[in-house]
């Protein structure tokens, strides 16, 4: 599978999946210089969250949340405050997810998402 | 819950402090903080912990895991976390009962594959663990028979984690292979192989019986190396209590299998003579290990060659000479060893060797000689008590098929010597000569009235000491016990005053 097919796809399920949990979807594969943000969601607790979601056909090359290295996270903060400053939302509470997406060969896929992980 | 502890020790010297293996498991990106002080090794336990669980098909946390080691002021050094992490993170996740016993200790280092390798230290650490409370332990199969030796602690030893996981899991704990009692090591070393050298011998014994410092002096080749390395086989064996002690030195050097577990034989140290302080004292930025003469507690610390020495290196044998121990102060703490062995200097006549008082091809200027003799410190020749000349044997002893005294008979004289000396001293601080202290030397323990008087005609020429004076008593009873005599003679005296200038018989 594409890498790329793959991400989107990853994106994609996540998408449902925070639909179904009642998350409120404000923003998709927003991107500027510096960089991209997957997902962004008001949660039903009226808090923003930014979700980083990575995706794997399998585990053989570990999890997939061990993909985001500290250098990745510090990213994530500041484009997270970009966003929040670009839509006038600075101020609001905010928090940063991961959604670990594994394909299965049966083309099934298994989110694990992390809540506040920053 | 996601939160488990385990219970392990921290040994700094021979002092073990109890250290809690406490493990959090949280949501988060995946990640592992190991916290409490940990040296390389120790850091590195991740790695070994992650395959080792892995590969024994346990589970791994893809989770934030934070692992503390408590108390956190203390630094931790060595591999032997290893296993108590690794079970520490079973019981968070709940492969195990999470409520590891706290009067279980753990120990071992782990292979990739989930096998459990033997760790340094098994012996005082466990012994350390008993005055915190342990009931039971839990080590390396290699260290089951070090680990036994402690009384009143319940030893399981595995060779697998998996083995560990099952143990935890249902109290059955596999078949111990019977150990074997420990084998006395056969010394084929005997003082009958030492040809002629009736002076220096009779130096050995006295030096055997109450535990003077020795040095030698001899031409290359005329057995120096060979006497010294038989004052074990002469030495009364080690009491349990002493080679307890002796095994839990070895055990944190990592000798005790060169050496044996609980062996009774003195130990033999022989550093070379380019040997540095630090491997002398000990020492180590990490964790501080035994020197050579912490090797040497309860035995003999012998150097050949001693004036080859760096001074620094000789002289460092000034504090544990005097009292017994060596502290040993590093960033990690401050550790005492003990360190009260019987010391032997080895020393040829001078730089060529062949000086031996009648010039016989002697190629040295009589300054070469004082200086080469000069780097034996003043003050840790002091120390010695006993100057013997080992001179090479004469044509006539080679030829003679006489043998000399064997070690079993002269150690028989040794042990009855050492007897009597130990009734004599029995109520008292000290049980063997050399470390009678001054003050009873010139009151209880004096000698006889003429000898005393000798020694005053020598100390008014000032051939004499005050410390000398007080060291040729000492010697002078182990001659008087070896002698049977109840209190040393003016011959004994005589003799014990040569003995020191290095001048007997």
């Amino acid at each position: 599978m594409n890498k790329q097919i793959l991400g989107a796809q990853g994106e994609e399920a996540v998408f449902h999946y925070l639909q179904g949990r009642g998350f409120t979807i404000l923003d998709r594969n927003w991107r500027i210089k510096a960089g991209e943000i997957d997902l962004v969601a008001l949660t039903p607790n009226d808090e923003i969250a930014f979700v980083e979601v990575k995706s794997r056909s399998s585990l053989k090359f570990g999890d997939p949340l061990e993909a985001i290295t500290a250098d990745k996270a510090y990213r994530l903060q500041k484009l997270a405050l970009a966003w929040l400053v670009l839509h006038n939302m600075w101020g609001k509470e905010f928090r940063i997810d991961c959604a670990g997406v594994i394909f299965g060969t049966n083309g099934k896929s298994e989110i694990d998402y992390r809540e506040s992980v920053l | 819950m996601a939160l488990a502890k385990v219970r392990t020790l921290a040994l700094l010297g021979l002092v073990g402090h109890l250290v809690d293996v406490e493990v959090d498991i949280s949501d988060g990106l995946p990640g592992y903080t190991l916290l409490g002080l940990p040296d390389a090794a120790l850091s590195e336990s991740r790695e070994r912990v992650r395959s080792a669980l892995l590969n024994s098909g346990l589970p791994w946390p893809n989770k934030k895991v934070t692992i503390s080691l408590s108390p956190a002021w203390l630094p931790k050094s060595g591999s032997h976390y290893d296993l108590p992490i690794a079970i520490g993170l079973l019981a968070a996740q709940g492969v195990v009962e999470n409520t590891v016993p706290e009067t279980l200790v753990l120990m071992g280092e782990l292979g990739l594959d989930g096998a459990i390798r033997f760790v340094r230290g098994v012996l005082p650490t466990l012994i350390a663990s008993l005055a915190f409370g342990a009931k039971s332990a839990i080590v390396p199969v290699e260290n089951y028979r070090e680990a036994q030796a402690v009384p009143g602690l319940q030893v399981s030893a595995f060779t697998s984690l998996t083995e560990v996981v099952h143990f935890l899991q249902t109290g059955n704990s596999p078949i111990q292979e019977v150990s074997q009692e420990p084998e006395e090591t056969h010394d084929f070393l005997d003082l009958i192989d030492v040809v002629g050298q009736t002076q220096a011998r009779y130096a050995l014994e006295v030096a055997a019986i109450g535990g003077h410092h020795l040095l030698l002096i001899g031409p290359p080749g005329t057995g120096k190396t060979m006497l010294a390395e038989r004052i074990s086989t002469i030495l009364p064996v080690l009491t349990p209590a002493e080679s307890l002690e002796v095994s839990a030195i070895h055990s944190v050097a990592g000798s005790l299998a060169t050496r044996g577990l609980l062996t009774r034989t003195p130990p033999f140290v022989a550093p070379h003579h380019t040997t540095t302080t630090t491997a002398m004292v000990g020492g180590g930025s990490h964790a501080v290990k035994p020197g050579a003469v912490s090797l040497a507690h309860a035995g003999i610390l012998f150097i050949d060659e001693a004036p080859e020495c760096a001074s620094g290196v000789l002289d460092s044998l000034r504090q544990p000479l005097e009292s017994g121990c060596v502290t040993i102060s590093r960033a990690v703490g401050t550790v005492t060893y003990p360190a009260s062995f019987l010391l032997v200097l080895a020393a040829n006549p001078c730089p060529c060797g062949k000086f031996n008082g009648r010039a016989r091809g002697c190629t040295c200027s009589s300054r070469e000689i004082r200086n080469y003799l000069k780097k034996l410190s003043g003050p840790l020749l002091d120390r010695i008590d006993i100057r013997a000349f080992v001179e090479a044997p004469t044509r006539l002893e080679m030829a003679s098929e006489m043998h000399g005294e064997s070690s079993a008979l002269v150690k028989s004289r040794v042990v009855s010597a050492r007897a009597v000396a130990a009734d004599r001293f029995s109520g008292e601080r000290w049980s063997i000569n050399s470390k009678i202290p001054s003050s009873e030397l010139r009151g209880r323990f004096k000698a006889e009235r003429s000898a005393m008087a000798f020694l005053h005609k020598e100390l008014d020429s000032e051939r004499l000491s005050a410390r000398g004076f007080h060291k040729v008593l000492r010697v002078a009873w182990s001659i008087a016990d070896g002698c049977g005599d109840i209190r040393p003679t003016r011959s004994s005296v005589e003799q014990a005053f040569l003995m020191r200038e290095g001048s007997f018989l």
